[in-house]
């Protein structure tokens, strides 16, 4: 008898399961994808400290701990539908019914998607399509590629890429129009890159990055950016002054076309060019994916900072429907180490509502330490994610006093 | 140019893995075991897996997570296969969608 289902294999569904199966309860985890590791698989960056996070390592230790603990992980199953039954759920899976008291949703995120003329020429896919085609399957996606998306995402995936020995011509914006938005302006992105420095400390240096705290400063020097607003990190030319108006090709990707853009993201017409390229990556950032808790009746909660609609839930990991529990990036965007933390937290909390918890410190003590892993991550996709996480927990409790 | 990353700075090189023979369209091809539809394809140059079934513009993977539904393919007759989370086997028979016929639609494509 299963006790808990666990929805995804990622670091946040892993860790819930190690957690679960050290206090005795019987874990299922399902995975659509061909292998367990969610999205930790593709990861690779330089830490500041010089030390590589290899993400198909991590993602190793953590299977052959679940496997360990007699954790039973079936990939190549989808699940499309959870409904409440009396005694707890009835999962819906390509590969049949699940019938389990207690139900966790590690679906992590999904990306955004910025359509342009062209972009569905094979040829172009997304940022994050890329990163697992290269460092998970060890497939070339091109010879010659651009980016159109400058995001903490692309550029770290861009690295990759070129680590794999692919060339990365240039990144690009989006040309702003209502679904692309801050994506496409030059001043916003600017801002969202100074957070990342600390990735590619040389180029920032030069840049002054102390200079660049005050709001006057970033906005002088992104009008005195060179060339078309040229800044290269790893060599690779990020231009926050150039936008992708269209993919050119016939049968495949064949080249960008791109236009200056000035600071607020507006096209300065006669500055077209076509630039070649075999592939286009396209990067719009990260969304929680939440259909599951959608379709299981979880109230939800709109809050940009964790980029977009999330699953009301508890410090706990717990929804407000019983017996239904969030962990990882479907409750807000975050790095692998954040997911982990929160899918340990979700493991024993479960263990906790089965009265098999006996040393309750366990629980609080692996919450702190989401806190304290937020608080030194060195990916941080959102500035405000503090503030968001808050939003939710108030919500959260202000939803079970209304109820 | 695709093809396979054999080399890596960090991720190592890559282990030898059995080679495996599967059928695109017609037309036969390698893979190594224990890989995607779409990696296979990929590292044989193949990029477009399916045309528009109204437009019949050409298509390929966007997503490689099983998100998007844009690499689906007809594996051993069945519709609708994601190519990027679907692992490839010995003798697999991989068909590309067709264009479909859109009898009722003005200025729709009649076959
Ligand atoms: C494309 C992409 C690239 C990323 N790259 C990075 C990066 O380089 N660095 C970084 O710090 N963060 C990155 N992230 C953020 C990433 O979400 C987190 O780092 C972390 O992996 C989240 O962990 P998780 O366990 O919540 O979800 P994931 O790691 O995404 O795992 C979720 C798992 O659930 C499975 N799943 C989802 N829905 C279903 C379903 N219906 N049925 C069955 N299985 C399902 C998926 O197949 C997946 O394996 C990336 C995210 C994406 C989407
Ligand atoms: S490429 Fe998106 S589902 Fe396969």
């Amino acid at each position: 008898m299963t006790d808990v289902l666990i929805v995804g294999a990622g670091p946040a569904g892993l860790s819930a399961g190690i957690a679960c199966a050290q206090h005795g309860l019987q874990v299922k985890i399902v995975d659509e994808f061909p292998r367990p590791g969610g999205r930790l698989l593709g990861q690779l960056h330089e830490e500041p400290d010089g030390t590589w996070w290899n993400g198909m390592e991590e993602a190793k230790r953590l299977l052959e701990q679940a496997e360990k603990l007699g954790v039973d992980i079936d990939c190549g199953v989808s699940v499309y539908d959870a409904a409440k039954t009396k005694e707890g759920w009835s999962v819906s899976s390509s590969h049949g019914n699940f019938e389990v008291p207690k139900l966790l949703l590690a679906t992590g995120a999904a990306e955004m998607a910025l359509p342009l003329p062209g972009w569905t020429l094979p040829g172009v896919m997304s940022i994050g399509g890329a990163q697992v085609m290269t460092n998970v399957h060890r497939v070339r996606v091109g010879e010659r590629g651009i980016v159109v998306g400058v995001n903490i995402l692309s550029v770290a995936i861009a690295r990759e890429l070129q680590l794999s020995g692919i060339h990365v011509d240039r990144m690009v914006l989006p040309a702003q129009n209502p679904v692309t938005r801050d994506a496409g302006n030059p001043e916003k992105v600017f801002q969202s890159m100074l957070r990342v420095a600390h990735l590619a400390p040389s180029t920032f240096m030069k840049l002054g990055s102390k200079l660049l705290k005050s709001k006057t400063m970033q906005k002088l020097a992104l009008q005195f950016l060179p060339g078309i607003g040229g800044i290269r990190m790893w060599g690779i030319p990020i231009q926050l002054k150039a936008a992708a108006l269209e993919i050119i090709g016939d049968k495949q990707v064949e080249g960008v076309k791109i236009v200056k853009i000035n600071a607020k993201g507006a096209p300065i017409p006669g500055t077209e060019k076509v630039i070649p390229a075999d592939f286009v990556c396209i990067a719009g950032g990260l969304y929680p994916l939440v259909e599951l808790a959608a379709v299981a009746g979880c109230p939800f909660a709109y809050l940009p900072e964790l980029g977009g609609h999330v699953p009301l839930h508890n410090e706990r990991m717990q929804t407000p429907v019983e017996g239904l529990y969030v962990a990882g990036n479907i409750t807000g965007i975050e790095g692998a180490k954040v997911a982990a933390a929160q899918g340990t937290v979700a493991g024993l909390s479960i263990a906790d509502e089965f009265g098999k918890l006996p040393e309750k410190n366990l629980l609080s003590t692996a919450i702190e330490t989401v806190e304290v892993v937020r608080q030194n991550a060195t990916i941080q996709f959102h500035p405000c994610i503090a503030q968001g996480r808050a939003t939710v927990k108030n919500m959260s409790a202000q939803h079970k006093s209304d109820a | 140019m695709t093809g396979r990353i054999e080399h890596h700075p960090i991720l190592g090189s890559l282990e030898n893995r059995k080679q495996i023979l599967f059928h695109f369209d017609g037309k036969t091809y390698t893979a190594c075991e224990s890989e995607t539809i779409a990696a296979a394809l990929l590292a044989n140059g193949v990029r477009t897996l399916r045309v528009h079934e109204e437009k019949g513009t050409p298509r390929g993977i966007y997503c490689n997570i099983g998100h998007c539904f844009e690499c689906r393919v007809t594996v051993n007759g069945v519709k609708g296969i994601r190519a990027c989370l679907t692992l490839v086997e010995e003798g697999m028979n991989v068909e590309s969608g067709v264009q479909l016929p859109v009898p009722f639609k003005e200025g729709g494509h009649q076959k």
